[in-house]
């Protein structure tokens, strides 16, 4: 008996991560705010969840699922980094424009 | 036996350490007793070995194992068989006669305890060269001595042109040396072993490969001819004579130069099957022999004559060993150690007694002012000039008799060479010890004869230069020729495999020594009618022409080597130091480092800081890496 997630053909999963992964490149690459870059990294890390939850449901095996449980945790704990550093950097400079962030250079 | 043979080597070791680290410390003047004593000792160890080794015995003293690798070992071994008996004897008691005489002759000297210690580690290293039970112990020792020889030849290190003569004699000396080394090599390549017992016992064995021995054994003349003066590697010698007269005598006459001769009778197995290095040999030493004895002709520096002696006596044994007659050329070894070191010795004397002049044409008249070195000196001149029954007459002839046997040019031309021997001696004693003196009123009044700690050792020399021949008395006195008997356990294996001879008629020998001994007597005479009749005193330099110039001027070899080799080497380091270095390898490494700095200077705009580059680049280079993938 089929799962209701293998309804769907498995190309879409491909195709929906693969386009939400470069939704998030793309962001990273374009947008200056350093709240959006965190959420684009975000967007592609979940573009990566769903694709191991996709494959681990075809599979039949459940490590993948695990697996997505372990870089939820990871991922929360890089997000409270993550903001606590931009709440740092927000106090310093005013702003959350990553342009702003060049002094790191030769 | 062991714990003897042990001492013999160590004595003078430490006498060494004594002098070298406490000589500070010592009161003044103890060095030269310390030195002497522990010589002395050395040569009682000697001594007792001597009383009751056998002749056909030999101890053979492993002190430790020194260097194991799988199945190769080398020991640091001794060995004391008859010949390194016969130059132990040689080198200490010939040493201590000279150390005792270096106390009266370097008195007052600023360097006198540094003196008797470079002396004790020449002992030493001397004595490890004849005792070595292996090629390498023999090479330790063969490169210490020439250290040795080093520092006391430049010993008046303050005098640059004495620096120069010690440097030189340390760059002949090592390119004879690299021979040795070769040797060395192929010895342990193609007998698997260094020790000398086993390679003359394997070498027999290996004969068929007849060029790999004659490769052998000519790297291991080249050696000799290196340590031992020989054409074309003769010239450090007469310079040699920059050190002081002791090291004369001791390194430069007695012992160190006869490295190359002790060297080869060691060998003595493996040369005898390499009939055509013994030819070479044999020429080599003819050569030497007439060439140094035209030279000594004409120099006018009392040490140079003996030098350029020394040069062709060494010559001499050489001849003896090409020859195949290995126990001839040690007679004659010994018999020369006696009367050259007293010729030195005497010498030295002399110089003393002249506050350092050492021209034969400033001196004269001698006889009368200081007796003893006069005489001795003489009787020594007589010994090396074959003066019938003293010693040098016997080890002469039987080279003579060995030359007159096997080759009659080789024979003619030592015969000339012998009889140059007493014409140039025979002018030196006249000029010096004969007449009236000829230098100023001031030095005569200082003449004075030396102390007793310099004639002792003179009239010791003198009785063992007069009757050292009776060592190797020849057939025609019915005795048995002891050095031959003595040393036939070492020269046996080598005297099957030479072609003697079958001997000359005891008629023939005793003519032939009659021949010799008027050629001396007849050279003598043709000296004294030259210098001490007519008064003859050796023209100066400006006037002289022609050949006699050339001779003078020692042929010019020095100048040759100058110009064929020396000048060269300096034209071309001077080319690589102006051109070579500063265009080419200054201008590659500078070019790299000014290449590595502009491109980094390029490189660092990239780094801009901005983190939104950082991140394309990043992924652009994941996107690269994608469709390499792809691609491959």
């Amino acid at each position: 008996m089929e799962h209701t997630t293998q309804l769907v053909p498995l190309n879409w999963y491909l195709l929906l991560s693969t386009f939400l992964f470069c939704l998030g490149v793309m962001g990273v690459l374009i947008r200056r705010n350093a709240i959006i870059i965190l959420m684009c990294i975000e967007l592609m890390l979940n573009s990566v969840n769903m694709l191991l939850v996709a494959f681990s449901s075809y599979s039949g095996n459940s490590d993948g699922q695990v697996f997505v449980f372990f870089i939820m945790v990871v991922a929360a704990a890089e997000v409270a980094v993550g903001l606590a550093l931009l709440v740092s950097i927000y106090r310093n400079l005013g702003s959350t424009d990553i342009d702003l962030l060049n002094k790191l250079k030769w | 036996m062991t714990f003897l043979g042990l001492m013999i080597p160590l004595l003078p070791l430490l006498g060494f350490l004594v002098n070298g680290l406490l000589g500070k410390y010592l009161p003044k003047g103890s060095a030269g007793w310390i030195g002497s004593l522990s010589v002395l000792a050395s040569f009682v160890c000697v001594l007792l070995i001597f009383k009751d080794l056998q002749a056909e015995q030999a101890i053979s003293i492993d002190v430790f194992n020194w260097i194991a690798l799988g199945d190769f070992s080398i020991s640091f071994g001794l060995w004391i068989d008859a010949l390194t008996m016969i130059m132990l004897m040689v080198v200490t008691g010939v040493g201590f006669l000279i150390h005792l005489y270096s106390i009266g002759y370097m008195h007052g000297d600023e360097g006198f305890t540094r003196f008797f210690t470079y002396l004790n580690l020449f002992i030493f290293f001397m004595l490890l060269l004849v005792m070595g039970s292996n090629y390498l112990m023999m090479f330790i020792g063969w490169e210490g001595v020439g250290l040795c020889s080093y520092l006391l030849i430049g010993f008046w290190y303050k005098n640059e042109p004495f620096n120069d003569a010690a440097q030189k004699a340390f760059v002949m000396n090592r390119i004879g040396d690299l021979g040795f080394l070769l040797g060395m090599f192929f010895i342990l390549f193609h007998f698997g072993t260094l020790d000398i017992q086993t390679v003359e016992q394997l070498a027999p064995g290996l004969a068929s490969n007849g060029g790999l021995i004659m490769i052998i054994t000519l790297l291991l003349f080249i050696g000799a001819t290196g340590k031992s003066a020989q054409l074309p590697l003769y010239t450090w010698l007469p310079d040699a004579m920059a050190g002081p007269t002791p090291v004369s005598a001791l390194i430069h006459a007695a012992t160190m130069v006869t490295a190359g001769i002790y060297m080869i009778v060691r060998s003595n197995v493996l040369f005898a099957l390499a009939p055509d290095t013994l030819t070479i040999i044999l020429w080599v030493g003819v050569i030497t022999s007439l060439f140094a004895a035209i030279i000594g002709l004409k120099q006018n520096d009392i040490k140079k004559v003996l030098a350029y002696s020394t040069v062709s006596q060494l010559g001499l044994m050489f001849v003896a060993l090409g020859l195949g007659a290995f126990s001839s050329g040690i007679f004659h070894l010994v018999t020369h150690a006696f009367f050259k070191a007293l010729l030195f010795l005497g010498a030295g004397s002399v110089i003393h007694a002249l506050h350092g002049e050492q021209d034969i044409r400033k001196m004269g008249g001698l006889k009368k002012l200081i007796p003893i070195t006069y005489i001795t000196f003489i009787l020594a001149s007589l010994a090396i000039s074959g003066f019938p029954l003293l010693s040098g007459f016997f080890s002469k002839d039987e080279i003579l008799a060995h030359a007159f046997e096997q080759n009659k040019i080789v024979w003619i031309v030592v015969a000339v060479s012998s009889f140059l021997t007493a014409i140039y001696m025979f002018r030196l004693v006249f000029l010096t010890f004969f007449n009236n003196f000829r230098g100023s009123d001031e030095t005569r009044s200082h003449i004075h004869e030396s102390p007793w700690t310099m004639t002792f050792p003179l009239v010791v020399l003198c009785i063992l230069a007069v009757l050292g021949g009776l060592i190797g008395l020849p057939a025609i006195f019915h005795v048995s020729h002891w050095l031959n008997t003595y040393l036939a356990s070492v020269t046996e294996p080598s005297a099957a495999l030479i072609h003697h001879g079958d001997g000359i008629s005891h008629g023939l020998e005793i003519g032939l020594m009659c021949f010799a001994g008027l050629a001396a007597i007849v050279a003598i005479y043709l000296m004294y009618r030259k210098y001490v009749m007519q008064k003859a005193i050796p023209e100066s330099e400006e006037s002289q022409q022609g050949f006699i110039k050339a001779i003078a001027n020692k042929f010019y070899v020095d100048e040759f080597f100058e110009n064929a080799i020396v000048n060269p080497v300096f034209k071309l380091s001077e080319w690589f130091g102006t051109f070579f270095d500063k265009k080419i390898i200054d201008q590659i490494v500078n070019r790299t480092a000014t290449t590595i700095t502009s491109g980094g200077q390029a490189l660092r705009l990239s780094q801009g800081g901005n983190t939104g580059t950082y991140v394309l680049a990043m992924v652009i280079g994941i996107v690269v890496l994608f469709i390499i993938r792809l691609l491959i």
